[in-house]
């Protein structure tokens, strides 16, 4: 590693974060790719299904019980689908407005990933952060970049220049902007409590203090704790709530709704255009959890056995990412399951959810928690 | 019938029975598809399916008892059905005999385009002689759209032999069936 020493350490800086870059981005596009697998299989299970099983690699499937393994468990066929998409036709409808509907599917994609930027994803591995951009603001650049999802899908519904798109695009501005209200409402309690906007500070003060969305959990049991229960469970339940809603999942997918809307604001898209939405629809999936977890759940640290301290070792710094993607990837199961156990919301009432039930509470539980931080942090 | 729509509660107001009442069906249905293995799915091309008689498969032309073409070619098919599927090449006053001997004529040629029949049933329906079928069979494949016009051939061959004479014994019955409907208003 002596050349790496013998660098100026801005050029470190940049090797670092260009190698951090590609080390999340990759894992990141496989886990999409197979968190769609996933939704199928978990789909599949909750419907009484076995799901996809059928695509078999020449060379490992005739490996005797292995083989017929993956192909049992569909594992070639996010690999298979990813083919699919770019040899598919590519159409261009000839009455869609076609610089918007070029640029929609990559403004959808590109700010999912953006997001993650931010995230920290484990504690220290050798001597580097585990987070590609360590900001200050971190927390305000991911709404920031939140908000910009919303863009795409709008352009997407409005270049398709044909009505079931247009609603779709419609409804998921309408939807997108209220719920985004709700959900930074929901995380000014934390900022409350923690008192820093730094993804990273909020991890630390979770591991001394208790997880924001529980904080006896892991944080001792003093009065303030306890008192800050019932702040953190409902700002927890409101940002779940609104992040289902910010990345049109069921059930808040209007902007989709197939059966209402063919499939919303997607309807004219093929191949991989349409694959790009499909990816970005999984990697805000991704984004929400990962904030969820950072903002509520502690990020990479369990309060036991000594996880709450950064790695002093490579082990333990992979480790630390273990648990992250542990809780990570709780959070899509469980989007994935809340798609097949609720309805989905009628337009109304999800307006009147977001606005009349939503942000009343979240405002109520700002000044709760700010009343619960003045009486006890005397 | 006036349905009394209940208040909700304050607590159903707030979607909590919904749901846990949609967690425990999910839970229930996930688990027990993980752990028992016993899912609906029928794994088709490996498995074999099942046809529940009654079924309106491809239909195919049916031989007597003693092997002889059923067909009488009246054209009674041709003409009832629906998306004209069916074309009839009649033997004319010079082709040739019918193969049985209660019969005037059969046809020379019998074409049943399976792209277009739309498996309604109607030419089993109105066959004087119950010459036509609509079987079990129901994965056509061809790799050419002529590959898919099935003619007389094919058809009696896929049809195969229709068990006794029954001309007539199922619309009697059907006929009487009729008759003793009790039609009470
Ligand atoms: S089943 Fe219906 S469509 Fe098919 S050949 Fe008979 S009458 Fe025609
Ligand atoms: S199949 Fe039946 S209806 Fe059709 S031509 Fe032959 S005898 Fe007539």
């Amino acid at each position: 590693m002596a050349w790496l020493d013998s660098l100026s350490p801005q050029t470190q800086f940049v090797f670092f974060t260009l190698l951090k870059i590609a080390c999340v981005l990759g894992p990141l596009l496989t886990l999409v790719a197979y968190a769609v697998l996933a939704e199928r299989k978990v789909s599949a299970l909750i419907q009484d299904r076995v799901g996809p099983n059928r695509v078999n690699l020449p060379l490992i499937g005739s490996i005797p019980v292995l083989g017929p393994f993956l192909t049992k468990l569909g594992f070639w066929h996010p690999l298979v689908d990813g083919v699919k998409s770019f040899i598919k036709e590519d159409f261009t409808p000839a009455h869609v407005r076609k610089i918007y509907f070029w640029l929609a599917p990559a403004i959808s994609l590109v700010p999912a990933f953006l997001v993650v930027a931010v995230i920290p994803f484990g504690s220290t591995l050798g001597a580097q952060k585990m987070v590609i951009a360590d900001l200050n603001v971190g927390i305000l650049y991911t709404f920031g970049i939140v908000s910009l999802g919303v863009y795409g899908i709008v352009l997407a519904g409005y270049a398709a220049n044909s009505k079931f798109p247009f609603l779709g695009g419609i409804r998921a501005s309408a939807q997108m902007i209220s719920y985004e209200i709700a959900m930074g409402m929901s995380v000014i309690p934390v900022f409350l409590v923690v008192g820093d906007l730094n993804l990273g500070k909020i991890i630390e003060h979770q591991a001394q203090n208790g997880w924001n969305a529980f904080p006896v959990f892991g944080g001792g049991f003093g009065l303030q704790q306890w008192l800050l229960v019932p702040c953190g469970v409902v700002s927890f339940v409101i940002f779940f709530i609104s992040a289902l809603a910010e990345t049109n999942r069921l059930p808040f997918d209007m902007a989709e709704s197939e059966s209402e809307l063919v499939s919303g604001y997607h309807t004219e898209y093929s191949s991989m255009k349409f694959g790009m939405f499909f990816i970005g629809e999984y990697a805000n999936m991704f984004a929400g959890a990962a904030m969820m977890t950072t903002l509520f759940l502690g990020g990479w640290t369990l309060p036991f056995l000594g996880l709450d301290q950064p790695a002093d070792s490579i082990l333990m710094g992979l480790v630390h990412i273990g648990i992250f993607m542990g809780k990570m990837l709780g959070f899509m199961f469980i989007f994935m399951w809340l798609r097949w156990m609720l309805p989905r919301f009628r337009y109304d009432q999800l307006m009147d959810l977001g606005w009349r039930r939503m942000i009343p509470l979240a405002l109520a539980n700002i000044i709760l928690t700010a009343a619960v931080l003045a009486l006890t942090n005397r | 019938m006036i349905v009394k729509r209940n208040e909700l509660t304050w607590f159903e107001r707030l979607y909590l029975p919904a749901l846990i009442g949609g967690l425990k069906v999910t839970t229930r249905h996930f688990l027990n598809t993980l752990t028992t293995k016993t899912p609906v799915t029928q794994q088709y091309p490996e498995e074999p399916t099942r046809v529940l008689p009654g079924y309106r498969g491809a239909p195919y032309l049916v031989r007597d008892q003693d092997g002889a073409t059923k067909c009488v070619s009246c054209q009674l098919c041709e003409f009832v059905c629906p998306p004209k599927a069916i074309r009839i090449t009649p033997p004319g006053p010079t082709g040739k005999p019918a193969d049985r001997t209660n019969a005037e004529k059969m046809p020379e040629e019998f074409e049943i385009n399976m792209l277009r029949c739309i498996f309604c049933g109607l030419c089993q329906e109105v066959c004087p002689e119950e010459a036509i079928f609509l079987k079990s069979d129901f994965s056509l494949t061809g790799l050419a759209r002529n590959e898919m016009i099935y003619d007389k051939e094919k058809l009696l061959a896929l049809g195969g032999t229709h068990s006794g004479i029954q001309k007539w014994k199922q619309k009697l019955e059907e006929a009487k069936e009729q008759e003793i409907f009790p039609v009470k208003v």
